[in-house]
C-alpha cells in the first residue's frame, strides 16, 4: 500500500465472531480486505484467504549464502591471502572451520528474515494511520478498501453490520 | 479440547482489555518504593563496577589473581557464568515455542530480556581479559596493514568470538521482533506526546493487519528455529575453549552437552530468582506468572540439575576407566585437593539442594524456590571456578603447580557485574511490557470455559 486508500471499517469486540465475519465478507466477493487485530487470530489466514508467507525462501537462500560466505572467508584468509602454518595443520582446515560456517549461516538467515519481515510489512512506516487506538488492545476490525472488487460504500456498510460489526465507519485513508 | 482438563494459564476473570491494562500498567505509573530501593542499590553497585573496571583497565590485569599457572580466572569464570544464564531465556523463548508449550508465553519476554542483558554483561569479561581492551578489534577478521595478517580460524577462542557475537545479535533481534506489537499497544495507549513519539518510533508503525501477522508469525517461527541450534552451539563452543586443549580436567568429550545442560540449569535458576522478584514488585503479574508456571520451571531446574550431576559422575568414571594417571589425579584432586571446598559447594548446590523439588509443597513455595534458585547460581558459578581453576592449578608437572591468588578486585568485578545486570533489568521492567501482551491474549481461554462459544485451537 504505497499510496493510502480509503474505505469502510467495521469494529468487533471479540475474535471469534470476527473470523466468521471475515469468511462471510470473502464469500461476498471481496479480495483486498484485511483484518486488524491486537494479536494473531487463529484461523484468520484461511478466512481471508491469505497465502503462506514467502519469507522462508529468503531465510533459506540467505542461510546458504552465509554458509558459503563463512567458507570463503576462512578459505581465502587462511589458505590464499596470508597462509600461516599453525602447528603443521593444513591451510584449509575443514573441520576447524565448521563452527564459524555455522554461526555465519545463522546470522545471515536470521538478520535477512527480519529484514524481509520489515520489507513485507512495509516497516518502518512513518505516521501510520490508526483507525482506532483500541485495535492494538481489545478491539478487532475488518477493513474493506475502496479499490476492492465491487466496492460500494453503502453496500459495504450494510454487509459489515449484517456480519456482526458493533460499529461501522467510513475512513478517508488507511 | 482434550479430555484431560488443563489448568488455566491466566488466573482471574480477565478480558483482553484487562490484560492490556495490567501489563502496560507498570510502564505508565510512578514506580513503587520497592522498585526505587532495588534500583538505587543496583545502580550504586553498577557505578562501583564501572570504577573497578576502569581501574583494572588502566592499571592492568595484574590486579586480579591471574598469574602463572592460573592464567584464566574470574574474568573467564564469570563470563561463562553469565553466558550460561542467558541460555534459559532462549530455551524458553525458542525451544519451548517449537514444542508448543503454551505456558511459556507469560515468562518468555522477561526470560528473553534476561538473555540479552546477561550476554551484554558476559561480553565485557573476555574483552577485559585480553589485557589490552583498546586492541579488542584485533579479534575480528578485518583487512589491516600488517600483511594483512588474519585471525586464526582454527582456534576455539575465535569460534567463541563468532558464536557470542552472533548469539548477542540474534537474541536481541528476536527479542525486539517480539516486542514490536506490544510497543504498538503502548504507542496507542500513550497519553503524552513524548511517549507517543518514543513508542511510535520503537514500534515502527506496526498496525497488526492480518497480512502482517502472517509474515510476523512465520518470522517468529523461523527465528525460534534458528535460535534453537544457535543456543546449543554457543555453549558447545564455549566448552570447546576448554575441551580442545590438552589439560586433564578440560580435555573431555562430555563437555558440550554438560555445559549446555549446566547453562540451562543456571539460567532457569536466574529466571526463577527474577520472576519471584517481579511477582513481588508488581503483584498484578501474579495472575499471569502463576505458581503453576513457577512449578514447571522448578521441575526443569531439578531435571537439568540431575543431568549436571550425571556429568559430574561420568567425569569421575571416565577418569578411572581411562586408566590415565593424570586424568585420575585431576579428578581426585578436584574433590579432595586444596580446592575441595569449591568442589563440594558445587555438588551440594547443583545436585543435592534441588532434590527438594521432588516434593510438590516445596516446588510451589515461593520462599523455598527463591533460596534454591540462588543456591543454584552460586553452585553454577563454582562449577565454572572448579573447571577453570582446579584444572589449571595442578597440571602434568609438579614444578608447574600453584594457587589462584584471589584478590579483592576479583570479588569486586564478580559482584559489580550483578549491579550492571540488575540496573538494566530494573529499567527494562519500567519501560517495556514485561509480559508479552500479544502472546498472552491468545492463551487467555486455555483451561477455561470460553465466553463466546466456539473456541479455536
Amino acid at each position: 500500500m504505497a499510496k493510502r486508500v480509503g474505505g469502510v471499517v467495521g469494529l468487533w469486540d471479540d475474535d471469534h465472531t470476527l473470523v466468521s465475519a471475515a469468511y462471510k465478507v470473502r464469500q461476498a466477493g471481496f479480495v483486498k480486505f484485511d483484518a486488524i487485530t491486537p494479536f494473531p487470530v487463529h484461523g484468520m489466514e484461511e478466512a481471508i484467504g491469505i497465502k503462506r508467507s514467502w519469507i522462508p525462501w529468503v531465510t533459506f537462500i540467505m542461510g546458504a549464502t552465509g554458509c558459503l560466505a563463512g567458507i570463503w572467508l576462512q578459505y581465502w584468509t587462511s589458505a590464499i591471502d596470508w597462509a600461516v602454518n599453525v602447528g603443521g595443520r593444513p591451510f584449509f582446515s575443514g573441520p576447524a572451520f565448521v563452527p564459524v560456517m555455522f554461526e555465519m549461516t545463522i546470522l545471515f538467515a536470521a538478520l535477512s528474515s527480519v529484514a524481509a519481515l520489515f520489507f513485507a510489512c512495509r516497516l518502518p512506516k512513518m505516521d501510520p494511520s490508526i483507525i482506532d487506538p483500541d485495535l492494538t488492545s481489545h478491539k478487532f476490525a475488518l477493513f474493506i478498501p475502496e479499490n476492492d472488487v465491487g466496492y460500494d460504500a453503502g453496500r459495504v456498510e450494510q454487509l459489515l453490520r449484517q456480519v456482526g460489526a458493533k460499529e461501522v465507519r467510513r475512513i478517508s485513508e488507511y | 479440547m482434550s479430555s484431560v482438563s488443563r489448568k488455566p494459564l491466566i488466573l482471574g476473570d480477565k478480558t483482553y482489555k484487562d490484560i492490556t491494562d495490567d501489563i502496560c500498567g507498570p510502564t505508565e505509573t510512578f514506580p513503587s518504593k520497592g522498585w526505587f530501593g532495588l534500583f538505587l542499590g543496583a545502580k550504586a553497585l553498577f557505578i562501583f563496577y564501572i570504577i573497578i573496571v576502569a581501574i583494572i583497565i588502566s592499571t592492568g590485569m595484574g590486579l586480579l589473581g591471574v598469574n602463572h599457572p592460573i592464567a584464566w580466572g574470574t574474568m573467564i569464570v564469570t563470563f561463562v557464568f553469565w553466558i550460561g544464564i542467558g541460555h534459559a531465556g532462549t530455551l524458553i523463548s525458542a525451544i519451548l515455542f517449537l514444542f508448543r508449550q503454551k505456558w511459556r508465553t507469560s515468562v518468555a519476554r522477561s526470560a528473553e530480556a534476561m538473555t540479552v542483558f546477561a550476554v551484554m554483561t558476559a561480553g565485557i569479561f573476555p574483552l577485559i581479559h585480553t589485557g589490552r581492551p583498546w586492541l579488542d578489534f584485533w579479534l575480528l577478521p578485518y583487512p589491516n596493514q600488517r600483511g594483512p595478517l588474519w585471525v586464526n580460524f582454527r582456534s576455539p577462542l575465535l569460534w567463541d568470538v563468532f558464536a557470542v557475537s552472533t548469539y548477542a545479535t540474534v537474541s536481541s533481534v528476536f527479542w525486539y521482533v517480539g516486542l514490536v506489537p506490544d510497543l504498538a499497544t503502548l504507542r496507542d495507549r500513550s497519553k503524552t506526546k513524548i511517549r507517543r513519539l518514543i513508542y511510535g518510533v520503537l514500534s515502527m508503525g506496526w498496525r497488526g493487519s492480518a497480512r502482517d501477522w502472517t509474515h510476523y508469525e512465520m518470522v517468529y517461527l523461523l527465528l525460534a528455529g534458528l535460535s534453537t541450534p544457535l543456543v546449543l552451539s554457543v555453549h558447545t563452543i564455549v566448552s570447546f575453549d576448554f575441551a580442545v586443549s590438552m589439560l586433564p580436567g578440560w580435555h573431555t568429550t562430555i563437555f558440550p552437552p554438560y555445559f549446555v545442560a549446566g547453562a540451562v540449569f543456571s539460567g532457569f535458576g536466574m529466571v526463577v530468582t527474577l520472576l519471584t522478584l517481579v511477582r513481588r514488585a508488581f503483584p498484578v503479574f501474579k495472575d499471569y506468572i502463576t505458581i503453576d508456571h513457577m512449578e514447571v520451571m522448578n521441575k526443569i531446574i531439578m531435571t537439568t540439575g540431575m543431568m549436571v550431576g550425571y556429568a559430574y559422575a561420568s567425569e569421575f568414571f571416565i577418569a578411572w576407566y581411562s586408566g590415565n594417571p593424570y586424568e585420575t589425579y585431576a579428578f581426585i584432586n578436584r574433590a579432595t585437593g586444596p580446592y575441595w571446598w569449591a568442589y563440594w559447594i558445587m555438588v551440594s548446590c547443583n545436585v543435592i539442594f534441588p532434590q527438594i523439588f521432588w516434593f510438590k509443597r516445596f516446588r510451589r513455595s515461593i520462599p523455598v524456590m527463591f533460596v534454591v534458585s540462588i543456591l543454584v547460581n552460586v553452585g553454577m558459578w563454582f562449577e565454572r571456578f572448579v573447571i577453570t581453576v582446579t584444572s589449571l592449578h595442578r597440571d602434568f608437572l609438579p614444578s608447574n603447580w600453584g594457587m589462584y591468588a584471589w584478590s579483592w578486585y576479583d570479588s569486586a568485578v564478580l559482584f559489580g557485574s550483578f549491579g550492571m545486570f540488575f540496573t538494566i533489568f530494573l529499567l527494562y521492567l519500567r519501560v517495556l511490557p514485561a509480559i508479552s501482551i500479544a502472546e498472552v491474549k491468545p492463551v487467555l481461554y486455555v483451561g477455561k470455559k470460553p465466553k463466546h462459544g466456539g473456541q479455536h485451537g
